[in-house]
């Protein structure tokens, strides 16, 4: 287990201050990669590619691997992301209930397709499964906060909301 | 003094539960009102969200529903202060109501204390009889004790997979090795149920108390509950109920001052369906990609970090802690022969009532659908239903009397799975149903078995071009042909159950696709390649009502005067259809 000190330094050498302090209670500990890449992704909204090296050298798995590992699961991303992260639920419920007019009112709206971040920065729209809302659907969740029953009305005043607030 | 709660689940809050609360904050600051305002999860009425429930003091509990801040308002001030119920908004509880049905045929088991306790305190659960049976347990029960209760109670995996629990956790005590781990799956990833999230937002208390009496079983000391992401509220519940449990010895060395040490970690899930099986679940845990891996040796055996691991899901544990203070016998004597006891199902889809209901299993699918569902939506006529996710079939509307249990579920050719159940109308098009599960399972392949991640790709495109128009005589043979491939040559559960869908409409809808590939229609008037909006000059008053709700403003015209769509500009989505009270708006 490393002492606080030496974490200390190596966050200086790479420059890293923003890393959550959770994350080196993972130190030493099986099964870390998952949680050090979440932590990394939460401090900065994604995970930049010195922190993927400097990952690496704590867990002791080649970057490559660790790229592998990103790249599996949906909720990692290698570019960064807009202010808010809109995801539109396809799940059945959802798909039933006339999603695809959800989605379209979104892409229109923003200007992007899904998976794309809005130029300003502001916004990117992410397609997810589902959210597990599916009695108030058609859902979609912004950041932490989940909106149901949503029409193409509803979702235009909830983006001028978010518009609003920056 | 009389008690307030607030349902503040996911779906309480995102029908707008936290400005209903706050609402009724300000009501009682304001007003100086003596009452106790608490929070709940979800009583399963998702339908009716957001829910408001007064306790008066005579122990007589009124749930509201539907409740926004003004009518929370009207309530605190006729009902908490006036003490007159509003009897109309009321949908459950000491008054009748037509929602009465809802829970009528009801048996809640798993969902005892959802949206009855605050999901934030330990004493409540405490004091609805909560962590008496890990107490009676450690006690009472030898390991070997527990795993035969279990088995004897009939109880089967909740997850999809319907093993028996007890003989699995028989494997797991029997296994070699000192070091054990036991592994609540939480990664909820069928679209379409929700029944793991709102137990564990609502309930978490009743999870942990399944996990330690599954430790003690087996001899685990160790355990992880794997969580979606995507489930930021059940995770931060579970963290605070670890840690509340924690401070009272529940979990930790020496549990309960006994001599059994057992501690629980959470680890979130990073987004992957697959991750559901538990080869893969156990690869993620590891910090691995979470691809399946050949069977045996079995997690019993080989689990985590090799050591022998027992998988339940939370629906599983739920149950565990009820079947130790109710006895097997009570567990066993609900539901059909090899189906024993109840399961929960997430209705949603095109029917009235969407919500949790927990039933005895051999209830019949036009129960659940008539009588706790309400039936279907806006009156329309009722055409299947999707059970078991991506994994599962649609099953039609014509065998509505099917006793619900594994083995009647399989013969239809889908399956319980977790207990989705998307309610279908005469406006879904089964062809595009196929091809949205498969399109899901298509992407969440994780590559490993070649059938998996080419033939699912393959059958995707052969769907894309039935509800396109451009459907070719053969490909309803070649479905078949590659469905029976992908089922017999992939290693794990995702790619042995993908075609199901495809297989179930195939032998239940047959016409539909007929439809779509010989007289390029879409029977059910859904796929948008298929239809086309048109407004019939004659029957359009020019109410501008179609042109308002277009989002796309494809919908020209004046006030009075017939409108016209341009076809260019139409998205296809329906609404002016929906919205046109002329029956003017004509769909081809």
């Amino acid at each position: 287990m490393m002492q606080t000190e030496q974490i200390k330094t190596e966050e200086s050498e790479h420059g890293f201050s923003g890393f959550k302090i959770e994350l080196w209670k993972y130190q030493g500990e099986m099964g870390a990669l998952i949680p050090l890449l979440q932590s990394a992704q939460e401090t900065y909204g994604y995970i930049p590619e010195s922190a993927i090296d400097y990952i690496s050298e704590i867990v002791g798995i080649p970057s490559a691997e660790i790229y592998g590992v990103i790249t599996f699961y949906s909720q990692f991303r290698l570019k960064p992301m807009g202010k808010n992260i809109i995801k539109v639920c396809d799940g059945t419920a959802c798909h039933v209930n006339a999603s695809t007019a959800i989605i379209k009112t979104l892409e229109s709206e923003l200007g992007v397709g899904t998976g794309e971040t809005t130029d300003d920065g502001l916004f990117t729209l992410q397609k997810v499964a589902c959210l597990g809302c599916c009695s108030l659907s058609p859902v979609i969740m912004i950041n932490d906060e989940t909106y149901g029953r949503l029409t193409p009305k509803k979702v235009q005043q909830l983006l001028n909301e978010y518009r609003e607030r920056g | 003094m009389k008690t307030i709660k607030v349902g503040l689940g996911t779906c309480g809050v995102s029908a707008g539960g936290e400005k209903t609360y706050e609402a009724i904050k300000d009501e009682i600051e304001k007003q100086n009102i003596q009452v106790m305002l608490r929070e709940t999860g979800c009583n399963g009425m998702c339908y009716r969200e957001p829910l408001m429930e007064v306790i008066d003091e005579q122990n007589h509990s009124f749930v509201y529903g539907d409740v926004t801040p003004e009518k929370a308002k009207r309530i605190m001030t006729d009902h908490v202060l006036a003490g007159k119920p509003v009897s109309e908004w009321i949908v459950q509880g000491s008054a009748p109501s037509e929602d009465d049905s809802f829970f009528k045929k009801q048996n809640r088991i798993v969902l005892r204390n959802c949206g009855i306790i605050d999901p934030n305190s330990i004493d409540e659960y405490m004091a609805t009889g909560g962590y008496q049976a890990i107490q009676k347990v450690l006690k009472e029960y030898t390991p070997e004790d527990v795993i035969d209760i279990i088995t004897r109670s009939g109880l089967r995996g909740r997850g999809g997979g319907g093993f028996l629990t007890g003989v699995k956790w028989k494997f797991c005590r029997q296994a070699e090795g000192k070091k054990k781990y036991i592994i609540c799956n939480a990664d909820e990833g069928d679209p379409g149920a929700f029944m793991d999230r709102s137990t564990l937002e609502s309930d978490p208390h009743s999870v942990l108390e399944g996990m330690m009496i599954c430790a003690y079983a087996i001899g685990a000391e160790d355990g992880y509950i794997y969580c979606r992401a995507e489930y930021p509220k059940a995770v931060q519940r579970l963290k605070d109920s670890i840690r509340r449990a924690l401070a009272k010895g529940f979990l930790g060395k020496n549990i309960f001052g006994s001599n059994v040490n057992f501690s629980i970690k959470i680890k979130e899930g990073a987004g992957a369906f697959v991750c559901g099986e538990e080869t893969a679940l156990i690869a993620s845990i590891e910090g691995k990609r979470g691809m399946p891996r050949f069977r045996p040796p079995f997690p019993a055996n080989k689990g985590l970090w090799g050591k022998p691991t027992n998988i339940n899901n939370v629906e599983t544990f739920a149950n565990v802690a009820w079947i130790i203070m109710n006895g097997p016998e009570a567990f066993a004597a609900m539901g059909t022969e090899n189906s024993k006891g109840t399961k929960v199902f997430a209705l949603s889809g095109k029917v009235a009532r969407g919500g949790l209901a927990e039933v005895p299993m051999g209830i019949t699918i036009n129960e659940i659908v008539y009588d706790i569902g309400g039936g279907i939506k806006d009156g329309k006529k009722f055409k299947a239903v999707q059970m078991g996710g991506p994994s599962g079939g649609s099953i039609p509307a014509s065998m509505g009397d099917l006793q619900i249990d594994y083995q009647q579920i399989n013969k239809t050719g889908a399956i319980m799975g977790s207990g989705g159940l998307v309610v279908m109308d005469e406006t879904t098009c089964m062809v595009d149903m196929a091809k949205f599960f498969l399109r899901f399972t298509q992407d969440e392949s994780c590559g490993k078995c070649t059938f998996c991640r080419i033939g699912t790709k393959r059958m995707l495109e052969i769907l894309e071009r039935i509800t396109d128009g451009n459907g070719k005589e053969g490909d309803i043979e070649l479905l078949r042909d590659l469905a029976y491939q992908i089922k017999n040559n992939t290693i794990c559960g995702l790619g042995q159950t993908a075609p199901n869908p495809v297989l179930t409409t195939l032998k239940y809808f047959p016409e539909e696709y007929e439809a779509h590939i010989r007289d390029k229609k879409c029977p059910a008037h859904s796929c948008p390649a298929l239809v086309t909006y048109t407004i019939k000059a004659d029957a359009c008053k020019g109410c501008m009502a179609c042109a308002k709700a277009c989002p796309a403003e494809a919908i020209k015209g004046e006030k009075k005067k017939p409108h016209e769509i341009d076809p260019e500009k139409c998205v296809k989505c329906g609404k002016c259809f929906e919205t046109c009270k002329f029956g003017a708006v004509i769909k081809n």
